[in-house]
C-alpha cells in the first residue's frame, strides 16, 4: 500500500479517535468515566504526534499526562464523595448556549484555516532525520543549548507547585493527638516516676469494713 | 497526503470541544480542569504540528515546556479541589460564593 495513504488513514483513524473521547469526557455523566475518556484523549493524541515524528513528546505525554496526572485526576475523582446528580444541573440549559459558541467559533477557525490551507505546506522530510539525529536528541540539543534558562525555570515551577500542592492540603487536624517530639526529648526520669516513701498500715480491718463508702477520709 | 491543515484543523475541533464542555458542565469543577486540559491539548498539536511542517524545533521545546507548567497548574488545580471539598463538602461552584463576586 501507499505510505503516504497508509499515514492519511492512521490519522483519519486516530483523530476520530480523539474527537469521540473528547466528546465524552464533556458529556459523560459518571466523571471517573469522563477521566478514563480523557486519558484515551491524551493516548490517541500521542499517536497522532508519534505520526509526525514527534516521538519523545508522544512519549511524554504518555509518561507524564497518562501515567502521572490523569492518575491524580483519578485519585482525587475517587476520594472525593460527590453528588453527580446535582453537579449535572443546568447541563440541557447551558447545551444550546454552549453548542451555538463552540459552532460560531468552529466556523470561525475553520474559515481562517481554509483561506491559509490554499498554499498548503506539504510535509517534508523530517527535520531530525535531515540533521541525522533523533527525535529526542533534536529536541535535546535545543533544550540544553538555546533553551537552557527556560528549561531550569521549567524546574523552578515544578518544584514549586509541589511544595505549594503539599503546603495547600497539609493540615493539623484538631481531633487527633500529637506527640511534641521536642518535649518527649527533654523529658527526664523523675518527671514520669515519683518514689514515695510512706508507712505500712497496720489497721487493716478498718479498710474492709462493708460500710466503707460512707466513712469519710481517714486521717 | 498528511497536510498542515489536517492537524490545525484537529486542534480546532478539541479546543472548540473544550469550550463547550466549559459551558455544559459550569457546575462541576473537576470537568472544568479537564476541559482545560483539552484546551492545552490542542494548542500543544498545533505547536507540534507547525513545528513539523516548517521544519523548526522551538514549537516542539514550547510543548514541552506546556506540559510542564500544565502537570504544576493540575497538582495545585487538584490542591485546591480537595481543600475546598474538605471545607465546604461540596465543589459545586455554584455553593462557592464565599467571596461574594
Amino acid at each position: 500500500m501507499n505510505p503516504q495513504l497508509l499515514q492519511l488513514i492512521c490519522f483519519y483513524a486516530f483523530g476520530f479517535v480523539t474527537v469521540a473521547a473528547a466528546l465524552s469526557v464533556i458529556t459523560l455523566k459518571n466523571t471517573v468515566h469522563a477521566v478514563l475518556a480523557l486519558v484515551l484523549t491524551f493516548f490517541s493524541a500521542a499517536c497522532l504526534w508519534m505520526l509526525i515524528d514527534a516521538e519523545f513528546l508522544a512519549l511524554a505525554l504518555i509518561v507524564v499526562y497518562v501515567g502521572a496526572v490523569m492518575v491524580l485526576f483519578l485519585f482525587v475523582v475517587m476520594m472525593l464523595d460527590i453528588d453527580q446528580e446535582r453537579l449535572r444541573e443546568g447541563f440541557v440549559k447551558f447545551l444550546p448556549v454552549g453548542l451555538i459558541v463552540a459552532a460560531a467559533m468552529l466556523a470561525e477557525m475553520l474559515g481562517l484555516i481554509g483561506v491559509r490551507a490554499l498554499h498548503a505546506h506539504v510535509m517534508g522530510a523530517d527535520p531530525a532525520a535531515v540533521a541525522g539525529v533523533s527525535n529526542t536528541e533534536w529536541l535535546g540539543m535545543a533544550l540544553y543549548t538555546r533553551y537552557l534558562l527556560p528549561f531550569e525555570v521549567a524546574a523552578l515551577i515544578l518544584t514549586v507547585g509541589v511544595v505549594a500542592a503539599v503546603a495547600l492540603t497539609l493540615r493539623q487536624r484538631a481531633d487527633a493527638r500529637y506527640e511534641t517530639a521536642a518535649q518527649q526529648v527533654k523529658v527526664n526520669a523523675r518527671d514520669r516516676v515519683r518514689i514515695v516513701k510512706m508507712d505500712a498500715v497496720l489497721d487493716y480491718e478498718t479498710k474492709d469494713s462493708p460500710d466503707h463508702s460512707s466513712q469519710g477520709p481517714q486521717p | 497526503m498528511i497536510t498542515l491543515s489536517h492537524y490545525i484543523v484537529l486542534g480546532a475541533v478539541l479546543f472548540c470541544i473544550a469550550v463547550a464542555g466549559m459551558f455544559i458542565n459550569r457546575k462541576n469543577v473537576i470537568v472544568l480542569l479537564m476541559s482545560i486540559e483539552l484546551m492545552l491539548l490542542a494548542v500543544n498539536m498545533n505547536f507540534v504540528a507547525f513545528s513539523r511542517f516548517l521544519g523548526d524545533v522551538s514549537g516542539q521545546v514550547f510543548v514541552f515546556f506546556i506540559l510542564t507548567v500544565a502537570a504544576a497548574e493540575a497538582a495545585i488545580g487538584l490542591a485546591i479541589l480537595v481543600l475546598l471539598f474538605r471545607n465546604r463538602s461540596t465543589i459545586n461552584i455554584a455553593d462557592i460564593d464565599s467571596m461574594k463576586g
